[in-house]
């Protein structure tokens, strides 16, 4: 853990060694998410709800979503960037290390620009959270703060098993943007909007309802089951997959040379 | 003009290389789209009135977009071509006997058009057979069927001359990350590619309708699902071509006035 720290302080201090790139590229970040929040925004303008959520729910479920996808983004870039280290032979480089490989391509690359969208995510939450009516109980900040943690952890494995597909095929791997990317725009919004199929997807086979829709039932009282709270926890069930066929793939590997 | 049509050719043909990538990008914009109208639909059931078209024109508008990203994508940026401007490469197109700004614009369209070539046709056969509200519909009348592919053709116009402005930018800045990301952000909004634009708030609407960015991707899809009817379609393919005609000219200075001043250092 304390080696994990210092390459996370490596990483930070050679990113900022360009101070003004770094600022430059987290204020477009900042910006580029800007763009989602204001075509929510117009279209509750119009609309005023939406399958029964107000403004500041969704607002809610937007800030949480994307803190918890900029976190796994920052953290988890490795994984993101997992296609490169194969085309590189920086792969082999890690097989030959006496350390674990998860951790070596966690540490490989973090890319702390994305912590503009971070802040941005806070600071929608900073409007919702009093605009919201929920009445914040030590239950509900602990619900947020797993929704939180759930989702950082769903996103996460999912840039796993993108890297797990990668040691198949490099071309393909566009289809995984509907789960990373995909998510972090629908998942704006509560699940169940898109319809029954589609939530029940996202329950049982990628488990995005479980850290955002469900928990935000609870958290915006529509549903008094206390069983939601701890269900993002179970989002981490997702990892072990996501991991297996991550190391599926790994036992696959053969280099490509030179 | 014969050295123009072999730089859009090489350019087409490598893009058609790339074909497993294309039908991941196929399904991707399917489920993108699916998902999309599926958000839609639920706004649509919370205020069908406050709806500025009708679903089936707006499962058109989607559909469109979702078979003709390629063609409008706002975050395409070639980077051999920013490259040769920051390693100094350029040097060596300057001592060809052909323009630059018209090399890069070839090239620039030929990789569009490639990529959207790829990717259209599957998405636009299936969407059309599927069930009522949510498929791509025939245009509008034979109105919108003469008007679409003039107003299409402008709108990749537009998009490429609007890029040209950012590689012209990369003469004068080290590193044309940060303008990229801001670029592509505010195009695609105002483009019409997070919402579309009939969806933004009135009051904007008369501002938005007149920036250059509504001539890209809202003109010709809103001329197909008939939203844009009649003198209002002209009067839209008009401000196109007067867009078009603008950033042509625009780029073409700044392109000179960076040439002049370009030093290219070593040798």
């Amino acid at each position: 853990m304390k080696l994990y720290w210092k390459y996370a302080a490596i990483l930070l201090k050679s990113q900022m060694q360009y101070k003004a790139s770094f600022f430059m590229t987290a204020a477009g970040q900042f910006l580029v998410s800007f763009s989602a929040l204001l075509g929510v925004s117009f279209l509750f303008d119009r609309f005023h709800t939406v399958d029964g959520f107000t403004f500041s729910e969704v607002l809610i479920c937007f800030s949480i979503v994307l803190a918890a996808f900029s976190l796994s983004e920052c953290f988890a870039r490795g994984f993101d960037a997992f296609p490169r280290l194969i085309q590189s032979g920086k792969l082999d480089q890690i097989l030959t290390r006496p350390r674990g490989v998860v951790f070596q391509v966690l540490t490989s690359n973090m890319d702390f620009t994305r912590l503009g969208r971070l802040a941005q995510s806070i600071l929608v939450l900073c409007y919702a959270v009093p605009h919201s009516g929920i009445d914040w109980t030590a239950e509900k900040i602990l619900c947020a703060c797993l929704m939180l943690i759930g989702g950082a952890a769903v996103f996460s494995s999912l840039f796993v098993l993108y890297a797990g597909f990668s040691f198949f095929t490099i071309e393909g791997l566009e289809f995984m943007n509907i789960f990373t990317d995909g998510m972090r725009e629908f998942g704006a919004y509560p699940l169940s909007v898109y319809g029954g199929g589609v939530l029940k997807f996202f329950t049982f086979v990628i488990p995005v309802a479980l850290f955002q829709y469900y928990p935000l039932l609870y958290l915006t009282g529509k549903s008094q089951e206390r069983g939601f709270l701890f269900l993002p926890l179970l989002a981490f069930v997702f990892f072990l997959p996501c991991y297996a066929f991550f190391r599926f793939g790994l036992h696959h590997y053969q280099s490509t040379g030179s | 003009m014969r050295q123009y049509g072999s730089f859009f050719r090489i350019r087409f043909l490598a893009g058609l290389q790339y074909r497993a990538a294309a039908w991941a990008g196929v399904s991707t914009q399917f489920a993108w789209g699916g998902l999309t109208l599926l958000l839609y639909a639920a706004f649509h059931r919370s205020g069908s009135a406050n709806f500025p078209m009708t679903f089936s024109q707006l499962s058109s508008y989607i559909w469109l977009q979702q078979a003709l990203l390629a063609l409008f994508m706002s975050w395409y940026f070639d980077n051999e071509i920013l490259e040769s401007v920051s390693t100094g490469g350029v040097a060596y197109e300057l001592c060809r006997p052909c323009d630059l700004y018209a090399m890069w614009f070839v090239k620039n369209l030929a990789v569009r058009l490639s990529r959207t070539s790829l990717r259209c046709a599957p998405i636009l056969l299936v969407a059309s057979f599927l069930p009522a509200p949510f498929r791509l519909s025939a245009p509008a009348g034979w109105e919108a069927a003469l008007l679409f592919p003039i107003s299409l053709a402008l709108g990749l116009l537009v998009i490429v001359s609007f890029s040209m402005l950012i590689y012209i930018s990369s003469f004068y800045t080290i590193s044309t990350l940060g303008i990229r990301l801001l670029s592509s952000s505010v195009v695609e909004f105002f483009s019409g590619a997070v919402i579309p634009l009939p969806f933004f708030p009135e009051q904007l609407q008369a501002v938005i309708n007149v920036l250059p960015f509504a001539s890209i991707q809202s003109t010709p899809f809103l001329i197909y699902t008939g939203h844009l009817a009649g003198r209002q379609a002209l009067q839209s393919v008009a401000v196109q071509l007067l867009w078009l005609a603008g950033l042509l000219v625009l780029g073409r200075a700044l392109m000179g006035r960076a040439l002049k001043k370009v030093v290219v250092q070593g040798g």
